[in-house]
């Protein structure tokens, strides 16, 4: 049986994470909590937007709405890695090498390791940032398309066009297939070898939350009253398949998914505060906390896949440990 | 486990936002700065194009570019700003900071892909509720501005409150004309005359503009122009004798074979404005046939429609019928009993572009019940 550790907050859960094996929690009023040999809380921010934990899985980084991007270590150090003024810091993103790319308006930032601040003037608001698996690229979602930027160069960028607006963007761990989340309540995707276009459609909500399963082969997404499954092993990627929808329920919708980071298996955070865990390959599904305050805001397991943290809009967070 | 008692955070009630629009050097920045010091004990988030050189008074200013986004679904007309997408998204997180939302638009701004994205994002429906479009008007410079911008003339068209500003600037009867060329483009809009933006708030904020609830009981004498009590001075909201000339030409067709209707979009001497209203009266109607016309009407004049509002009047129906829209966006309830000796009619006004008089005016006839 899952046992729920709550963590009681009073404020939006912007992002759920482990450093290391430390349970760690960023609210939107710029606090951020750690579950560490009990209950530490540092503030970081006035007014925390956007949350990524670097790819050592060690360190948070935070943006906010004082233009701040801030480096937190497990056991509550914080450096300030920018400030870039009154604007708000929009989106971030964690890449290879302790590289940092963030966002404000119409320009995005890249810093790379110990490297200076590079900075990308776009010609339309950055609404979501990714880098590629293989580290140097990175891609800017933005209305009508991705651009794909070199970050350590001047390179001419890569332009994918799609009609619409582009809301948040994932790559493949192997770095073939670009997804973006769109304004309307579809995912839009390209084949890297040929920019191939892939229309994901029939949500009856937006998709706010995509996750990556353990090797790859599924992209489970947020946005229906069950998490939608797609296929990505072969090469054709998701195109002519129909998804898995998996721990339908009937008056509900899923608002975030998390892949477990070994087994084919998802967890899924509902918009009662509800979170199923559910096996690909049977579809069976565990409970693993009932509904609660708010939306379901933030999931993540840590390392091993023994433990969930999350956190929802009103406050409630915690632990889920699936191995007691 | 969390009391069952306490879950409560999707219901509770949507923030209000008010929209601020009007040319450079209208006023904006001073009146959104008396609405701020003004002593309500309300806190707003404002949200402005970018911070400036006049300084705004609150702790809680956001800069967002102005972004205009199309839809996926082929209509021109369907645009939202998603820029205020975002930031409403992101304001909203921390809901306890502020009781209602001011978006100040740039000079240029069209008013309505503002209002769409209040209906047309899920998400900021979801928690916000619009609340009135209020157009600054500069009361020296707008035969000016009327002349040279098609914004000018929009930002009027698209609003429920316009202030004219500045009126210690142009003598009464400059003004009389002014208060009439805002009438032609927009009969329904609630007028208040201001000298540096000093307007009531009351007559700015809570207006309940797009309530349907509200919308149309805040003006009872909607399209009733030959009532005075249209044109308000600076301290007026309600029902009192004003003794403003009215300077529609009014057509009373009496006992007409026709259902009287006013003829509001008759330019005015000095309005080189392309925005026309079209202002329709009918008795009660079928809704069987009001229905697939209002639908059909907005599908395809729908880029051409400003803004709809109407009171309808359904055959065998207890209960007024209130219908409003922007562009393709219609939406429409039951709003409350007609009362006792109250006329049972139906009206409506579309303000616009390229309106076609003659095709609106037959078939809404046609809705009539038989």
């Amino acid at each position: 049986m899952p046992t729920v550790a709550p963590l009681d907050l009073d404020s939006y859960c912007v992002a759920a994470r482990f450093l290391a094996d430390v349970p760690v929690f960023a609210l939107a009023d710029g606090t951020v909590h750690r579950l560490d040999h009990g209950h530490q809380t540092t503030g970081a921010h006035d007014g925390l937007l956007t949350a990524d934990v670097a790819q050592d899985g060690r360190t948070l980084l935070t943006g906010g709405e004082d233009g701040r991007v801030v480096a937190h270590l497990a056991d509550g150090a914080m450096t300030v890695l920018a400030e870039i003024g009154m604007k708000w810091i929009g989106q971030i993103a964690a890449g290879p090498s302790a590289s940092v790319a963030f966002s404000s308006g119409r320009t995005a930032y890249v810093r790379q390791a110990e490297s200076a601040l590079r900075t990308f003037a776009c010609p339309r608001t950055v609404e979501g940032l990714a880098f590629a698996p293989k580290g140097l690229r990175i891609a800017i979602a933005r209305y009508n398309g991705v651009t794909l930027h070199w970050a350590g160069m001047g390179a001419k960028p890569t332009e994918l066009e799609w009609k619409g607006s582009h809301t948040g963007v994932t790559f493949s761990p192997d770095g073939k297939f670009l997804v973006t989340t769109m304004q309307e309540n579809a995912l839009h995707g390209w084949r890297m070898a040929d920019n191939h276009d892939m229309r994901m459609s029939g949500y009856p909500a937006k998709v706010k939350s995509l996750s990556w399963s353990a090797k790859g082969k599924w992209l489970a997404s947020s946005g229906a009253p069950a998490a939608i499954v797609w296929p990505f092993s072969g090469k054709d990627g998701p195109m002519g398949k129909a998804p898995m929808e998996l721990g339908t329920r009937a008056d509900a919708l899923v608002t975030i998914v998390a892949c477990h980071p070994r087994e084919d298996m998802v967890a899924i955070g509902f918009n009662d505060g509800m979170i199923l865990a559910s096996r690909f390959s049977d579809q069976k599904e565990v409970l693993l906390r009932r509904p609660g305050n708010g939306a379901i805001s933030s999931l993540s397991w840590n390392k091993a896949g023994t433990q969930l943290a999350f956190g929802s809009e009103a406050g409630d967070c915690g632990v889920v440990d699936i191995t007691a | 486990m969390s009391d069952p008692a306490i879950q409560t955070t999707s219901d509770t009630s949507p923030i209000p936002v008010t929209v601020l629009t009007g040319y450079l050097g209208a006023g904006k920045t001073t009146l959104l700065n008396r609405i701020l010091s003004e002593n309500h004990g309300q806190k707003y988030a404002v949200i402005v194009n970018e911070f400036g050189e006049i300084g705004i008074d609150n702790d809680l200013i956001v800069e967002s570019d102005e972004e205009i986004y199309e839809m996926n679904n082929g209509c021109v007309c369907c645009t939202v700003r998603g820029d205020l997408i975002r930031v409403v998204e992101g304001l909203m997180r921390r809901p306890g900071r502020f009781d209602a939302i001011i978006v100040e638009t740039t000079g240029l701004a069209d008013p309505a892909p503002v209002a769409q994205t209040f209906f047309m994002d899920e998400d900021v429906r979801a928690k916000t509720q619009l609340d009135a479009v209020v157009a600054l008007v500069d009361a020296k410079h707008l035969p000016l501005r009327l002349k040279d911008s098609r914004e000018a003339e929009d930002q009027i068209a698209f609003a429920d409150v316009v202030i004219l500003n500045k009126t210690d600037l142009v003598d009464e009867g400059e003004l009389k004309t002014i208060e009439a060329t805002i009438r032609a483009i927009n009969p329904s809009a609630r007028i208040h005359r201001a000298e540096r933006a000093n307007v009531d708030v009351a007559n700015v904020l809570n207006r309940g503009a797009f309530d349907l609830q509200r919308a149309l009981e805040n003006d009872p004498h909607f399209l009733d122009h030959e009532d005075p009590d249209h044109v308000c001075g600076p301290d007026c909201d309600h029902d009192h004798d004003h003794g403003h000339d009215h300077h529609h030409h009014h057509h009373d067709h009496g006992d007409h074979a026709h259902h009287g209707h006013d003829h509001h979009g008759e330019a005015s001497a000095i309005h080189d404005a392309t925005v026309q209203s079209v202002s329709l009266r009918a008795g009660t109607l079928d809704p069987k046939r009001f229905f697939p016309w209002i639908e059909k009407i907005t599908q395809i004049d729908g880029p051409n429609i400003l803004r709809l509002k109407g009171i309808i009047a359904f055959k065998d129906d207890e209960q007024r019928y209130v219908v409003q829209g922007i562009h393709m966006l219609v939406e429409g309830d039951h709003q409350r009993d007609w009362k006792e000796g109250e006329k049972r009619e139906s009206r409506i006004v579309f303000i616009g572009r390229d309106l076609d008089r003659e095709k609106l005016e037959r078939t809404f006839l046609a809705c009539q019940a038989v």
